[in-house]
């Protein structure tokens, strides 16, 4: 389905839409507010804008040293061309210590690989054990944002589940009793697990250490009981050096969710006497990106969510709408780097506001490579204009009165567009809203009669 | 500043053809301001609903022309962000016209930054006894950089505020959302046709919650998506573009 059909599915429970673009903007108010109380903070982004900029421009050096550094440190590193080379890589540690269930904290890698179903149909037991992860996993959900998993959700649905899975008490939404419930739940599958996963938010070249940073201690939680603990990790997540942890650190937590800090932020640096560490480094499309010259510094993406919390289409249309692993302003420059057909209507699900780029704490030019990726599938679709996507045509040239805008509008322009394109008889902007009238003369003919 | 200075109007082609009364607005307003402007005759869309449709490639031809029309002017004013954003940012590079393309960007202005940057507009004389809201569009705002951006940490500045700050009795009411989207972009407000009048009518609800009268703004783009949500929905609204306010105060 294409986004504008299931944004207006999305729509149809007005309540609901209504409260979920109001949830979204008080994150991003906090975020607001919080990032005023930091004199530099357009310096901080412009700082961690030029980091990420060195490190793509540097990719391979830095990964070389990683490697060399994070071996060194007594972990073993793996690299993964693709999702499947990942989930296997991960299939054959867990089978090598005979391990049949695990833990793993929120990773939007790994559901970019899908190891999820992949390791159950392997027979392995995967408990997400952030717990807005969980709540969709129990629900057989994707997240519907990177940060807040189950955004789309009321307490009253929680509950629900809850009782059902967990069996709490019918009807309680109170959510420090829901919470709890959902702490003795996981204590049970930490203490069971022999591996955890997690993914890894920055890894640093220099010294080969990573940091995971989450609110809820669960990568903790998960790590420090099991044997064997594998992060998974993009290959942008490289910075260059440990003192740059103090630039994104600061941003990262204030952009997401308005906080000064994540409450956990993690140091891994090597494993405990008798424990293994394993990193396996991922690629699966992004050096493609890396190569596309207009698109390459959507990989400086620190996953904050700021620009999704921010996007008043992304509010207003939900996660799912995107049908993306990451949905949102930023999902929809990356997701047709992977797939430009499927999501070829993504690029145009927004009207190039420009928010989502100002409030970037890496600066991506978000909104203008979404401007972009529309020159590139309209050029995808074939470049002569009869046979441009009907949709979007039929989108702007089917109304008598886009028409007339057109009309004028695009006569110099347009002069390739076919009749049967612009006459089209339905209505689309005339459904909820009035048409301007017309008025007697043009400005030009005024022009002519009164100024010359 | 402006003496012997050749000034070229530049009016979106939606404005020709459907607010005429923009557009004379906006000639009388530099006209009464003691500016000199004319209206090249052969001017045509600028492009900007193509290129932002994903055609930006098939708008050469306008552009050209839009170079050769007004490529000789000192100073070409608009009254519309989104139009000069487009010519800024979006006008694909024509072969052989690189310089004037080049000295374009530093020539054309939106007609609000033109008053406030150029003509240095401190002194507007006039009364205005009216609750007005804002509608900051997108285009002007982040894009132009015509009022600081409710992401960003920066002073506040607006230069529309610079403005109707002048008018005596004027009610400038501050919005919950300073600068939401009102959800028309472009061919936005028909292929995501149920989004973009939510977001027009989340805008409307704003102004009305604050006890606006007037909704008025820098692009008619924006307001005629408004103005077209609230008359279907009986609001009760006027709508202007600033350039009829300043038009109609200093007269
Ligand atoms: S693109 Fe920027 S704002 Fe969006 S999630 Fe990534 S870092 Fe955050």
């Amino acid at each position: 389905m294409s986004h504008p059909a299931k944004a207006s599915e999305f729509l149809q429970d007005a309540a609901k839409a209504k409260w979920h673009d109001e949830t979204l903007w008080f994150v991003r108010d906090k975020r607001d507010t919080i990032s005023k109380t930091i004199p530099e903070w357009e310096k901080l982004r412009e700082l961690a804008s030029q980091i990420k900029d060195n490190v793509l421009a540097n990719l391979d050096k830095y990964l070389v040293q990683f490697e060399e550094k994070a071996t060194a440190n007594g972990i073993k590193v793996h690299w993964a061309k693709d999702a499947e080379e990942h989930n296997q890589i991960v299939l054959s540690i867990l089978q090598r210590h005979q391990c049949k269930a695990i833990v793993k904290s929120k990773s939007i890698l790994t559901e970019e690989c899908h190891l999820n179903p992949f390791l159950e149909n392997n027979g392995v037991e995967v408990v997400d054990t952030d717990l807005g992860e969980r709540i969709v996993q129990f629900l057989n959900q994707p997240p519907s944002h990177i940060v807040l998993p189950a955004i789309h959700l009321k307490k009253r649905d929680i509950s629900e589940l809850f009782h059902e899975k967990l069996h709490t008490e019918k009807g309680n939404e109170d959510p420090a009793y829901l919470t709890h419930a959902a702490r003795l739940h996981l204590r049970e599958k930490f203490l069971g697990a022999k591996v955890a996963i997690t993914g890894v938010n920055f890894g640093v070249a220099e010294t080969g250490e990573f940091v995971v940073c989450t609110n809820e201690g669960n990568a903790d939680m998960g790590v420090h009981l099991a044997d064997v603990h594998i992060a998974c990790m993009g290959i942008e997540k490289i910075i260059p050096r440990r003192k740059d942890l103090g630039v994104f650190l600061r941003l990262l937590a204030r952009s997401a969710t308005g906080q000064p800090i994540t409450n956990y932020n993690s140091h891994f640096r090597s494993p405990a006497a008798g424990k293994e560490i394993h990193i396996v480094l991922v690629d699966n499309g992004r050096t493609d990106q890396l190569a596309r010259e207009k698109f390459k510094n959507s990989l400086k993406c620190i996953r904050c969510g700021a620009c999704m919390n921010t996007c008043p289409i992304y509010r207003r249309s939900g996660g799912y709408s995107y049908g993306s692993v990451v949905p949102g302003p930023i999902g929809s420059i990356l997701s047709p780097g992977l797939d430009v057909k499927k999501y070829s209507t993504l690029p145009f699900a927004s009207t190039l506001c420009g928010s989502c780029t100002d409030v970037c704490p890496v600066k991506i030019n978000i909104h203008e490579q979404l401007y972009e990726w529309r020159q590139e599938i309209t050029k995808a679709q074939g470049t002569n204009a009869k046979s441009i996507s009907m949709k979007i045509a039929n989108g702007i040239f089917a109304v008598p009165f886009a028409y007339k805008v057109t009309g004028v509008m695009m006569r110099g322009a347009l002069k390739i567009l076919p009749d049967s394109i612009t006459y089209s008889g339905l209505n689309t902007w005339g459904k909820q809203r009035d048409l301007p009238e017309t008025p007697k003369e043009t400005f030009k003919d005024w022009y002519k009669k009164n100024r010359t | 500043m402006t003496q012997n200075k050749k000034i070229g109007l530049f009016i979106p082609c939606y404005v020709d053809q459907f607010y005429p009364n923009v557009a004379i607005a906006t000639l009388e307003l530099l006209e009464k301001l003691g500016c000199e402007v004319s209206y090249p005759l052969g001017q045509t869309c600028c492009g900007q609903p193509m290129a932002n449709a994903g055609y930006e490639r098939d708008t050469v031809g306008t552009t050209k022309h839009f170079v050769e029309i007004f490529g000789d002017y000192d100073y070409i004013v608009a009254p519309s962000g989104s139009c000069v954003l487009h010519i800024k940012d979006h006008a694909p590079a024509i072969a052989g016209m690189e310089k004037e393309q080049e000295s374009l960007h530093y020539k054309i202005f939106e007609l609000t930054e033109f008053l406030t940057d150029v003509l240095k507009v401190e002194n507007l004389k006039g009364s205005f006894p009216h609750k007005v809201g804002y509608h900051a569009s997108c285009h002007g705002q982040r894009g132009l950089r015509l009022g600081s951006s409710s992401e960003r940490n920066e002073p506040f500045f607006s230069k529309a505020k610079q403005l109707l700050d002048q008018i005596a009795g004027l009610e400038w009411v501050e919005l919950t959302r300073t600068d939401e989207c009102c959800g028309f972009g472009g061919t936005f407000a028909v292929t995501e046709e149920a989004l973009s009048v939510q977001m027009g009518k989340d805008r409307l609800q704003d102004h009305l919650t604050h006890g606006v009268e007037i909704l008025t703004g820098g692009d008619m783009s924006c307001i005629m998506h408004l103005e077209g949500i609230a008359k279907r929905n009986q609001q009760p609204l006027k709508f202007m573009h600033i350039a009829e306010i300043l038009n109609q105060v200093i007269s």
